[in-house]
Formats: C-alpha cells, sequence, structure tokens
C-alpha cells in the first residue's frame, strides 16, 4: 500500500541523480539543499585552500620582489646571489616556497615555484626543458594518486599559474620569451607580466603592450584567457572586466620597501625624481595582477589546470599507453589504472558479484521508475 | 717619480671650447692659451730669459687639426632595446645612430650578429668631427648566443688590418683613413644583481684589443642604492675576471692621469638614461623621460651619470680613446701579424703593390 509507495520513493531518491525530480517531490516543502553553497565554503574553509604559483624569467627582473609584494611575505631573505662566475655552469633550476597565510580565517596554502637559472646561460637552448619536465611531473604524481587504491590524502602540486616576466628593455618579445611560452603554453597557464615596468614611460608601455599581444597572436601562444563575463553581471563588473582583459600583459612594478607618498605609508621605489607606488593603479598594473590572480581568478585557474591542462595530459598520457599496449601486447605501465594485468583470482570473483549485484539494483530502479510512471498517468 | 716636476700651471685635459677661441698673442705674464688635443703640460726647466714662442707650437697644431677635422669611431654592443642608439644620439646631440626612439613594426631582429658603421660629419665651435658609429644588432638576442662576439672581434681586426695594408705601403696616403674602433661603449642590462655570463664573456675576449668602457643601461630602473651596489658589485666581477675597461691602469702615464684615471674608474660603470625628447622642468627645456610620478633629467647628476659619461667620453678623454688605440691595441695587433710571417711584411696573397719593410 502506501508503505511500498514511499519506501520505493526513497530509495529512488538515494538512487537517482539528486537532479532527476519527480513531480511529487518539487510539491514539497524547502528542502534545504540551496544552502549547499555554503556547506561547501563552510568546509573548504575549513581544509584550507592551496594554489601554486610558478615564477620564470631570467634574472634581475623583480620577480622575487613582485612574490613579495603580491603576498605581503619576505620569502627570500635568506637569499644569496651568485655571481657572474659562480653561475658559468649553473643550469635551471626549480626551487620550491610554501608559505601558509591566512587572512580572515581563511588558510591559503601558497606554493611558489621559483626557476632560477633560466635564460642566464649563453646558451640557453631548451632551458625551460627542466621547467617543462616539472609541471609534468607533477601531472604524472596527480595522475598516479588519483588512480591509486587510496585516494584519502592526494596531495595536489600541480601548477596552477605561471607568470612569466617579460623585460622591459626589449621591443616586444625576444626569441626566448616565445620558445619559451610555447613550450608551457599547453601544460600550464601562463600569464605574461611586463617586468620593472617603472623605467616606462607611458608611451613606452602602451607600445610595448601593443607589440607583445600581437607577437602572441602571431606566433600562436595560447596564454591565460579570462573567462567571458556572464551575461547577468551588473555593468559596472562588465565594464571592470573588459578593463582587466584590455590590460593585458600587465606592466608590474614590486617592492620590498615602505616609502612615505602623500603622506601616507605605501609599498614603493624612492627615486630622485619621484616615488613609484606600487598599488597606486596610474603608476602599474600590479594592484589588477593581484586582484585577478588572488581575487577572482585564482579559482578558475585552478579549474583549467585540472580540468583542461591536467586532462589533455592524462588522455595523451592513456593514447600512449593503450598504443604501447597495442604495440608489445603487454601493459608495462607502472600506473594502477585498471587491475586487469594481475589475473587474480579472488579479485575477479569479487568484481564479478558486485556487478552482479549492480544489475540486479539497476533493474529494481528499472521497475519502480516504470511503476511510478504508471502511477502518475492513473 | 720626483724628476718629473709638474708646474702649478699645468690644467688638466681641456674641454672642447664651444665658440672659436680667440687666439691672443701670448706674453710671459699671461696665462698660456688654451691647450691642444695632445697632452697638457709643458715641462718645467730652467726659467728662460726673454720669451721665444715655442709656447705658440701648441696653438699652430690646433688650428692645424682643426682644418683638417679629425675622425671617431664608436661602437656600440648590448643586447636589443637598451637604449644604445638613443644613448649615442643623446651624446652627440644629433641623429647619429640609425633607430630613432618611435620603433616601428618594421623592426625586426636579425638572426646573426650585424656589424652596421654610419658617418656623420659634426661640426662644433669650428671643429668638424666625422663620427662613426657602429651598431652591433642581433648580439645577444638569440637562444644560443655562443661566440656572438666573433664577428665584433673579426670586424675590430680587419679595421686593424685594413690600417696596417696602408701602414706598409710604399706610397702611402698622407693621412690614412682611420676606421679602427676607438671605443667600445658596452651596454649592461640594470638587472641589478650582477653581469651576466654573456657580458663577462664578451668582455673577456675583447678588453686587450680595443677600449671597452662599460655603461650601465636605463638606469632609471634603478634606486640611487641599488645603483651603487650594483655598481659595486660589477666593477668586483670585472676585477675577479681581468677584465680591465677603459681607462686601463696599465696605460697611465704619469701620476696626474693616474689620479684622474683613479677617480674615474672608482665612478664606472657610468650608470646612464638617454633622452631625444625635451620636457619643461622649473622653467628650464631639459631632456629627459617623463613618466607618472616625475620627469627624470638626463643631464642631471642628482638623476644618473650621462653627464659624466659625456664629459669622460668627448670632452677629456676623446684623443687619449684614439692614443691608446692607435699606440697600444693597433701596435699589438701589428706586432702580432708581423710575428706571424717571420717578420716578412705582411701583405696578403692578393696584394700586389710591394712593401718597404
Amino acid at each position: 500500500g502506501m508503505d511500498a509507495i514511499m519506501l520505493q520513493e526513497k530509495l529512488v531518491e538515494r538512487l537517482l541523480c539528486p537532479r532527476v525530480r519527480t513531480a511529487r517531490q518539487k510539491e514539497k516543502q524547502y528542502v534545504g539543499f540551496a544552502t549547499l553553497p555554503n556547506q561547501v565554503h563552510r568546509k573548504s574553509v575549513k581544509k584550507g585552500f592551496d594554489f601554486t604559483l610558478m615564477v620564470a624569467g631570467e634574472s634581475g627582473l623583480g620577480k622575487s620582489t613582485l612574490v613579495n609584494s603580491l603576498f605581503l611575505t619576505d620569502l627570500y631573505k635568506d637569499r644569496k646571489l651568485l655571481n657572474a662566475e659562480e653561475r658559468i655552469n649553473q643550469t635551471v633550476e626549480i626551487i620550491k616556497h610554501t608559505v601558509d597565510i591566512e587572512e580572515k580565517g581563511v588558510k591559503l596554502k601558497l606554493t611558489i615555484v621559483d626557476t632560477p637559472g633560466f635564460g642566464d646561460a649563453v646558451n640557453n637552448n631548451e632551458c625551460w626543458r627542466p621547467i617543462t619536465d616539472y609541471i609534468e611531473q607533477q601531472f604524472e604524481q596527480y595522475f598516479r594518486d588519483e588512480s591509486g587504491l587510496n585516494r584519502k590524502n592526494i596531495q595536489d602540486n600541480r601548477v596552477h599559474c605561471c607568470l612569466y616576466f617579460i623585460p622591459p628593455f626589449g621591443h616586444g618579445l625576444r626569441p626566448v620569451d616565445v620558445e619559451f611560452m610555447k613550450a608551457l603554453h599547453e601544460k600550464v597557464n601562463v600569464v605574461p607580466l611586463i617586468a620593472k615596468s617603472d623605467c616606462l614611460t607611458p608611451n613606452e608601455i602602451k607600445k610595448l603592450k601593443d607589440r607583445v599581444r600581437e607577437e602572441i597572436d602571431r606566433f600562436g601562444i595560447k596564454v591565460y584567457q579570462f573567462p567571458e563575463c556572464d551575461s547577468d553581471e551588473d555593468e559596472e563588473f562588465k565594464q571592470l572586466d573588459k578593463e582587466l582583459k584590455e590590460c593585458c600583459p600587465f606592466a608590474v612594478i614590486g617592492s620590498n620597501t615602505v616609502v612615505e607618498a602623500r603622506g601616507q605609508r605605501v609599498r614603493g621605489r624612492l627615486y630622485p625624481w619621484g616615488i613609484v607606488e606600487v598599488e597606486n593603479q596610474s603608476h602599474c598594473d600590479f594592484v589588477k595582477l593581484r586582484n585577478m590572480l588572488i581575487r577572482s581568478h585564482m579559482h578558475d585557474l585552478k579549474d583549467v589546470t585540472c580540468d583542461v591542462h591536467y586532462e589533455n595530459y592524462r588522455a595523451q598520457c592513456i593514447q600512449e599507453m593503450t598504443s604501447k599496449l597495442t604495440q608489445d601486447n603487454r601493459m608495462e605501465s607502472p600506473i594502477p589504472i585498471l587491475p586487469l594485468a594481475t589475473p587474480d583470482v579472488e579479485t575477479d570473483r569479487l568484481i564479478k558479484m558486485k556487478d552482479e549485484e549492480l544489475a540486479r539494483m539497476q533493474e529494481m530502479l528499472n521497475k519502480m521508475q516504470q511503476q511510478i510512471h504508471d502511477g502518475k498517468e492513473q | 717619480m720626483s724628476e718629473s716636476i709638474i708646474p702649478p700651471e699645468v690644467r688638466p685635459k681641456p674641454a672642447v671650447p664651444a665658440k672659436p677661441p680667440h687666439v691672443v698673442a701670448p706674453s710671459p705674464t699671461a696665462p698660456h692659451g688654451p691647450q691642444g688635443l695632445g697632452s697638457g703640460h709643458l715641462g718645467g726647466g730652467s726659467t728662460l730669459l726673454g720669451y721665444i714662442g715655442i709656447d705658440t707650437i701648441i696653438e699652430q697644431m690646433r688650428k692645424k687639426t682643426m682644418k683638417a677635422g679629425f675622425d671617431f669611431n664608436i661602437m656600440i654592443v648590448g643586447q636589443s632595446g637598451l637604449g644604445k642608439s638613443t644613448l649615442v644620439n643623446t651624446l652627440f646631440k644629433s641623429q647619429v645612430s640609425r633607430w630613432s626612439s618611435a620603433w616601428g613594426s618594421e623592426f625586426k631582429l636579425p638572426k646573426t650578429v650585424e656589424i652596421k658603421a654610419v658617418s656623420h660629419v659634426i661640426e662644433e665651435g669650428g671643429v668638424k668631427m666625422k663620427l662613426t658609429v657602429i651598431d652591433t644588432p642581433g648580439f645577444g638576442d638569440q637562444i644560443n648566443n655562443e661566440n656572438c662576439w666573433e664577428p665584433i672581434s673579426k670586424y675590430i681586426n680587419e679595421q686593424y688590418e685594413k690600417f696596417l695594408k696602408e701602414e706598409v705601403n710604399i706610397a702611402r696616403k698622407k693621412r690614412i683613413p682611420d676606421t679602427r674602433v676607438h671605443c667600445c661603449l658596452y651596454f649592461i642590462s640594470p638587472t641589478g644583481h650582477s653581469l651576466r655570463q654573456l657580458d663577462i664573456e664578451f668582455m673577456k675576449h675583447l678588453s686587450r684589443m680595443v677600449n671597452i668602457v662599460p655603461v650601465i643601461a636605463k638606469s632609471d630602473t634603478m634606486t640611487p642604492d641599488e645603483k651603487n651596489e650594483f655598481k659595486q658589485r660589477v666593477r668586483k666581477e670585472l676585477e675577479v675576471c681581468g677584465i680591465e675597461f677603459y681607462p686601463q691602469k696599465e696605460f697611465d702615464d704619469d701620476m696626474e692621469d693616474k689620479n684622474e684615471n683613479d677617480k674615474i674608474r672608482e665612478a664606472m660603470p657610468f650608470a646612464v638614461v638617454g633622452s631625444d625628447k625635451e620636457y619643461q622642468v622649473n622653467g628650464k627645456r631639459v631632456l629627459g623621460r617623463k613618466t607618472a610620478w616625475g620627469v627624470i633629467e638626463v643631464e642631471n647628476p642628482n638623476h644618473c651619470e650621462f653627464a659624466l659619461l659625456r664629459d669622460f667620453l668627448i670632452r677629456t678623454h676623446l684623443q687619449d680613446l684614439k692614443e691608446i688605440t692607435h699606440n697600444i691595441h693597433y701596435e699589438t695587433y701589428r706586432a702580432k701579424r708581423l710575428n706571424e710571417n717571420g717578420g716578412l711584411h705582411p701583405i696578403s696573397a692578393n696584394d700586389t703593390q710591394e712593401s718597404n719593410l
């Protein structure tokens, strides 16, 4: 009677995807899952966020200073700069700094991946190789972890964003800039920046940006694209979004020192001819970069990393492995995607059992759906 | 050295006069007239009774040189975009270098290092100078810059060779056209850290064959403290690598030179800014760069060392640069060449003229 129907309904509810609703459920009172975003939010706040940011570019372009300015840290105070002779045999290194930042109860585990030595040698052929290798290693690590049996504590070390520093001294992109960005644009979100932009006049900045944008287009470099604004956003937001996009590549300045400007103490650089304020939007695009990176697009950067770059890597990996499979007829991959490789009778039996159980449940479900459908029509 | 007594009237190397000087008949009590372009001091020695007029030879030399004019060849080396052309134009207050500050879209990075020499005759105060600016586009701009200095050293040696060939000729020209590089301005990128490996490699290879004057380009990217630290580090690195830039210590003629040059060496490399635009600052028109936070004045010594570089290069050491090139670098090349052929004249195989060596 009624009990049976109610039981069936409960089963349907639990087994079917929550988005599928029957007419009867819609008539019910407020369910309460609208609070889901808040629940997600609360759980995330408890768990904390993580973000991995890579910085790349020749030495002396102010990368460390900018990172310190962005995150109000002093990550490099113990750094020792090598002189030119010491650097003669230096290769490109990968160095990670991790810092935990907490603000208004929200915890961020920030990892900065440095790439000292990039572009500094006389012969810089393929100097991006250690960097692309590193990025791929993180993907591979994640791939293994994701395919493994114990997935409770997967560490996500994938690089979510790579800030690439273009020298302000050139006339546009140099060969090494083009080659680097092309080697990385399909593996990580590349955000090009114009470094040390306080040595350029406003006119020079505009010319350089135009030129860099044109060259990025011409060479087919796929830099990180801001997602399109939702059509239902308000005009002000849309305008800000438009300004942000037109401003790329951002011309930035960083500073480790505090100066007195217009009666306030601000991060800046003191020159004999004036004071440059890092957070003054008429002086540079630092604020725009910070807002984009941290305040509006951090999550999107992570999403694109997971949904696009990582997925591309994964698909490619699987494809390579399957082609290898068909080639030499046995799987040599160490990555445990499916336990098919090892013929284990016990596991097979368990799988078979579960399969059958699933089949039975599916059948039951189909029957119930049919009944409800029929019930409605009566 | 106690035997060379330097008389008190000796003046330091003179500036190029802005207006044509009028020649005054010298009298024994009047101060000596402006000295010529050669090295300045009159020897000390016995007092003369009466006045002979030997010192007028300086003035005669000066007049002749002024009539003949002189040439100066300056080479500029450094990565693209470091403001080399703008600086040279600012130094000589004329458009003597190829690129103007408005780079058009036709700008293309050459695939190898090219050597482009452009000559202009500029005149000031009745003195004519044939200035040749030798640009080296493509230097340090590739991904692989190994041996990118070779076209440059080849060019420098070729000019020495040209001069040598003229010199050993029987029928020599009265004035051998001098295309030898008198000064090589090397532009260091203002990273604020230290020299780049390429900088060291270049200067190591070339400091013994040409006068290298290193400058820190686009120095408006550094605060005064950063500038000083950077300069100190660069000087130290150059010392450690055994690179002697101009003015080289070993060529100081005497104590006077040494003192003067020591001061200069301690201030080098000069941190410069170039500009071909003028702005109004405190009622004056100045060459500068205008930013949102102020105007950088090129000739203001508090802003950058352009004026120091200009004075050093043009107003005091121009002639010395030429002399060192001729007396030392060229002679080194010549000696090497002559020794190569076992003391025989160094005319190459396709040359049909005889030499009088």
